[in-house]
Parts: C-alpha cells; sequence; structure tokens
C-alpha cells in the first residue's frame, strides 16, 4: 500500500498544506524546526491513532486552533480509499472513510498500516523494559485489533488489584476501616457461607482480621481475572517473539554486516523456564502458572501493596553475541538492534515471516507496510545509512524526513520536497 | 466568577453528573430568568423526592414505601433474582417485559481504587434473601466491564456452593446491527461465547 494524498488543517504548524506522494522513496527536506517530522507523524496518526511523539492529542492541534483535520488517501492494490480524521482534544476523535458518514476514530484502523524507525527507537535497546513491553503490544494491536481490548482489560484489573493489595496493607497496619456507606437496610444477618460471616453489619467498627478476610476473598477474584487476561497476553507474546526471533537475527546480519548475532528472547515473572521453540504452552497452562505464583509471593505481595506476577512485570530480552545489549552494545550496534526490531516487524507485517500460529494475516493484495524513517539517517554512520537504504529501498513506499539532504543515501533516490514553515514544495 | 448567590448555586449545580462547568451556568441563569411558580416546582419536586422516596428494604431498589414495587408484586416469581449494580438497571431490565421475577440491587460493583469492597455492597442482604430456599436461580446482570465482571465472579463463588443455580447475562452483539459494524472487541467476545446450534 502506500499513501497517494496528505492533506492537513490546523495540524501542528500547518495552516492548510496539500502534499502528492508516490509511490516508492519521498524524502521531506528543510532545516531542523520547519515541519518535517509533522508530516510523517500526521500519517502514522491515521494509522495508530497516536502519535510517537507525545501521548495526548493537545500538541497536534495548531496553536489558536480547536481542532485538526488530517485526510489521506491511501492506494492498496488497485483501490484507493479516502481517510479523514478530526481531532479535537477533549472530544472524541471522529473519522471518515471515503467521505461517507462519520464513524468512531476507531473503526479507520487496519486501512493504513505504517512502521516507523525514529531517533526515539534507540530507548528499545538502552532503556527500560516498559518500553520493549510496548513495541510487543504495539505490534499485536496491529495484528490483532481485538488485543487492545484485552490489554486494557488487563491493566485496569492491575490497577484495581494493586488498589486492593495497597488498601489491605494500609488495614492491617491501621486496624482502621474504610468508611462505611450509608446502609439502607437493616436486615439482620443470616450468615450462610463462612466466607461472608466475618464480614460485620458496620464496616467501620470491623476490626482488622475481618476486613483482611473479605479483602483477602475479593483478591481471589482479581488474581484469577489477572491470571486469565495474563494468560492471553503471555501467549500472543510469546509466539509474536518466536516469529520475530529469526527475522531480527537475520535483519541485524544485514544492518551491521554479521557483527556478532542477535537474539531476542522473552523473560518472565513466573519461577518456570519460558518455553522455547515450537513447543508454546496453551493459555489454560499458563493461566494455572500464575496462579501458582500468585499464591507462592502473596505474603510479599501483601507486604508491599504490589502486583508482582504477570506480564507488566515482563521484558524484552536483547543479545548480542550471548551478552544483553543493554550495557554492552555500542553506540552503533544500539542503533542496529534497534532498526532490526523495527525492520523484522515490517517484515512480519508484510507477510515476509512465517506468521505465528495465532494470526490469520489474510494480508489480500498489496499489504505491504508503508515504511517511515523519521530523521534517522543523521543518527547513523555512514556503513549503517548505505545498508539500511539498500535494505528498505525497494519498499513501496518509504518517507524519510532530513535536515541535511546528503543525510540521506543515494540508494533513495525518488522525490524530494522542500519544507519550509507552512508549505511543502515538491523539488523540480 | 459571580456574586454570593449565583455562584453558590453554580458550584451546586456543577457538582451534579454529567454537569460542566458552562451547563451549571447556563442553568443557573435560565433559573434566574424563571417564573417563580417554576422555580418553586423545581424545589419542591426537590424536597418531595428526599422526602418520599426511599431504598426498598428488600431488594434496595427505589421505593415509596418500605418495599419497591417490584417486591410488593405478588404475581412475580419468588424462585429467580436478578442482581444488578444499580436501580436504574433495574429500569433497563423492566423495560423488556419478559422478566417475571424479582431483583436486588447492589449499590455498585466491587471497586478497590474507590475504596468499595463487598462489604459496601449489599451482599449479605442478598445471602439472606437466599437462605429460605425460596429462590431457584440468580441471575447475575453487572454492567460488563472489569469491575462488573469481578463482582460477578465473587458472587458466583459465594452463591455456588449453596446449590442454587447462578446465571450470567450473555455479551455479544447487538440486536439489529450489522456484523460487519460491530467492533472487534465485542465480536471477538461474541465468537468465546458462541453457542452450538447444531449437529
Amino acid at each position: 500500500m502506500y499513501v497517494s494524498h496528505l492533506s492537513l488543517l490546523d495540524f501542528r504548524s500547518y495552516t492548510a498544506v496539500d502534499v502528492e506522494l508516490e509511490p516508492g522513496v519521498n524524502a521531506f527536506l528543510g532545516p531542523n524546526g520547519q515541519g518535517k517530522t509533522n508530516l510523517v507523524e500526521a500519517i502514522g496518526y491515521v494509522a495508530t491513532l497516536g502519535s510517537h511523539r507525545v501521548s495526548t492529542d493537545a500538541p497536534l492541534i495548531r496553536a489558536g486552533a480547536s481542532r485538526a483535520v488530517v485526510r489521506t488517501r491511501v492506494v492498496r492494490g488497485d483501490r484507493a480509499s479516502t481517510i479523514e480524521l478530526e481531532i479535537a482534544p477533549g472530544k472524541a476523535n471522529r473519522g471518515r472513510i471515503n467521505r461517507g458518514q462519520p464513524v468512531r476514530a476507531r473503526d479507520v484502523l487496519g486501512i493504513l498500516r505504517t512502521v516507523l524507525f525514529a531517533p526515539e527507537d534507540l530507548a528499545l535497546v538502552k532503556g527500560d523494559p516498559d518500553g520493549r513491553r510496548r513495541f510487543l503490544d504495539q505490534l499485536l494491536v496491529l495484528m490483532i485489533p481485538r488485543v487492545s481490548g484485552v490489554l486494557a482489560d488487563y491493566d485496569r484489573v492491575l490497577r484495581q488489584r494493586s488498589a486492593l493489595l495497597k488498601s489491605a496493607r494500609g488495614v492491617r497496619r491501621s486496624a482502621g476501616g474504610r468508611p462505611s456507606r450509608p446502609r439502607l437496610s437493616t436486615t439482620s444477618s443470616t450468615s450462610l457461607s463462612p466466607g461472608l460471616s466475618t464480614g460485620s453489619a458496620d464496616s467501620s467498627a470491623g476490626a482488622a482480621g475481618d476486613q483482611t478476610g473479605s479483602e483477602l476473598a475479593t483478591l481471589d477474584v482479581w488474581d484469577a481475572r489477572l491470571a486469565e487476561l495474563g494468560a492471553e497476553i503471555l501467549v500472543l507474546r510469546l509466539g509474536l517473539v518466536e516469529a520475530l526471533r529469526p527475522a531480527v537475527a537475520a535483519s541485524y546480519e544485514q544492518v551491521s554486516s554479521g557483527a556478532g548475532a542477535a537474539e531476542i528472547s522473552y523473560k518472565w515473572s513466573l519461577p518456570s523456564e519460558v518455553p522455547d521453540g515450537a513447543a508454546l504452552p496453551s493459555v489454560g497452562a499458563v493461566r494455572d502458572a500464575l496462579l501458582d505464583a500468585m499464591r507462592d509471593v502473596r505474603q510479599q505481595e501483601l507486604d508491599r501493596g504490589l502486583s508482582l506476577v504477570g506480564p507488566h512485570r515482563d521484558d524484552l530480552v536483547l543479545t548480542l553475541a550471548g551478552l544483553p545489549a543493554k550495557g554492552y552494545a555500542s553506540h552503533g550496534e544500539s542503533w542496529s538492534f534497534a532498526l532490526a526490531l523495527r525492520l523484522a516487524s515490517y517484515r512480519l507485517l508484510g507477510g515476509e515471516v512465517q506468521a505465528p500460529a495465532f494470526w490469520n494475516p489474510d494480508l489480500g493484495t498489496d499489504a505491504e507496510p508503508v515504511l517511515v524513517l523519521d530523521d534517522v539517517f543523521a543518527e547513523l554512520d555512514t556503513r549503517r545509512r548505505e545498508r539500511l537504504a539498500e535494505l528498505v529501498a525497494p519498499a513501496r513506499q518509504v518517507l524519510v524526513t532530513a535536515a541535511v539532504p546528503d543525510d540521506v543515501p543515494g540508494a533513495l533516490r525518488g522525490v524530494r520536497f522542500h519544507v519550509e514553515p507552512g508549505t511543502v514544495t515538491r523539488e523540480r | 466568577m459571580y456574586e454570593g448567590a449565583v455562584q453558590d448555586l453554580i458550584d451546586e449545580l456543577g457538582r451534579l453528573p454529567g454537569v460542566g462547568p458552562k451547563s451549571a451556568q447556563r442553568i443557573a441563569f435560565h433559573l434566574l430568568a424563571a417564573e417563580g411558580h417554576e422555580v418553586k416546582r423545581l424545589v419542591d419536586a426537590l424536597t418531595e423526592v428526599k422526602l418520599r422516596v426511599r431504598f426498598c428494604e428488600l431488594c434496595g431498589n427505589v421505593a415509596e414505601a418500605e418495599r419497591c414495587r417490584v417486591c410488593l408484586d405478588p404475581r412475580r416469581s419468588d424462585e429467580v433474582i436478578c442482581v444488578v449494580e444499580e436501580p436504574k438497571d433495574v429500569v433497563a431490565v423492566e423495560r423488556t417485559r419478559e422478566f417475571r421475577g424479582r431483583y436486588h440491587v447492589l449499590g455498585g460493583a466491587i471497586n478497590p481504587m474507590e475504596n468499595i469492597g463487598p462489604d459496601d455492597l449489599r451482599i449479605k442482604e442478598l445471602l439472606t434473601r437466599l437462605a429460605d430456599g425460596a429462590v431457584k436461580e440468580v441471575i447475575l446482570a453487572m454492567d460488563p466491564n472489569v469491575e462488573g465482571e469481578a463482582t460477578a465472579t465473587y458472587l458466583a463463588r459465594l452463591i455456588g456452593p449453596i446449590g442454587i443455580t447462578v446465571s450470567r447475562l450473555a455479551s455479544g452483539l447487538p440486536v439489529g446491527g450489522d456484523l460487519e459494524y460491530a467492533d472487534e472487541v465485542t465480536l471477538g467476545r461474541a465468537f468465546e461465547g458462541r453457542r452450538v446450534v447444531g449437529g
């Protein structure tokens, strides 16, 4: 697929701009601070409903305007679709497909797919585990949109469970109770279940022991939910890592011209070994393992008021010639690794890599995602620059931004645009 | 900021759910411009509702007597209890005009982040109602979100061992809609909850 047209209204620094794009390489050139990244950010927004630079929508709106509109035309095979997104902070964003009736912004997901390389990618290698977990999760959402619901539910359950652990800890310390809510019924309590008989009629008068009793009864419920959703996420992540592993190794070798082998592996919070290779565990087995592990660390969790088991504690481990990339890899090697991760995801989404069993890629024609290289070349040495250029040059469409035109390797010849504040001109 | 009484009114209105500062200001000025007797009607309605309406001592639904209309209705079955989070959910289920059992309103869902545990809900009262053996089935009709599911699971674990059938509302596709317009989360759920219809 490729983007044939981009028009922006009150987006970032642009009041109104129209750009015709071509398949193949499109380079946006111009000094820093002129609005090059804003263009590719807008395209990324249509693909993911988020910016790679900011986590809220407000900065995307031109100062003084109340809403921004991004309109793109995406060509796939011999079909073209127009996607229009209206971004209004504080309100629900709305989309329109082919100038039809307004739809929820979520409904435009999946029409345009992009893989973005940006300077921020270096944090995938050098940064904290949460960045690497997000890399896996975002890729899963691109593959299976339903996963966004599973991740959101997991996050919510995790926060509820952690709140419960914290308050249970507080109750045990102070022996006081929560303020009781007004109770309207005075029905005498006839106990049916031993689990319930510990609750007193007025919770504020409840002794500390009673409180923790019923707190723990609900903890079991949260444990079950956390294990269920967590197992689903874990099995997906394991399958994804398994599918990416050979592609990352191959991509790293290509980018770095064979200096040391790059390996990725998944590290989880369970005491058992992470199963490797073809034998992926079932969701049920992982769920039971999570429940067992939670039982084992329950005292610790209660002491610290933290959830210590689950996919939120995991990491994607990157190793280079057997040593952890974080800490051991040089700056250049770290860059190569970050590029390899992005290239591998591009190849997975484009169908060049054996898909994991849980995913029905249904790629159809012309599924290759649009590649976006935002200010990446300035960060790389000449050798890596050339290699990356060779690797991405054959892609259906590559969008490149660079401040210095000479940073863009010769292999990436194509259409060039000159970007000045508020305007984009095609160079002849 | 306005002077004294006007600002007090705006502040009070702004505390209502779904009313933002702009709406609060609009309502306040509408009331200021309104005829005295119109405002009186509103004041009376507010006073009346606090005086007359209370919560049913049996099920927790809104009532104008000790017991609500549903609990007093002799034609309804005592064998089924539908458990909901809020009184407005009773109204929603009643709109189906098909449920002939009784209700039990919990007054919320388990929500540790807001400090709401089982003791803050009317769960003990529910178990009391189940004690005499008249009830054969409990239908859990919590909201289909994380907190609603946790509450339903908690109740199912409490009630199941007593030997009463516990069921949960299905979640899935809206009726009258097109399959292609269902969002992927709902459709995914509907797949999970599919039923065998033949073979």
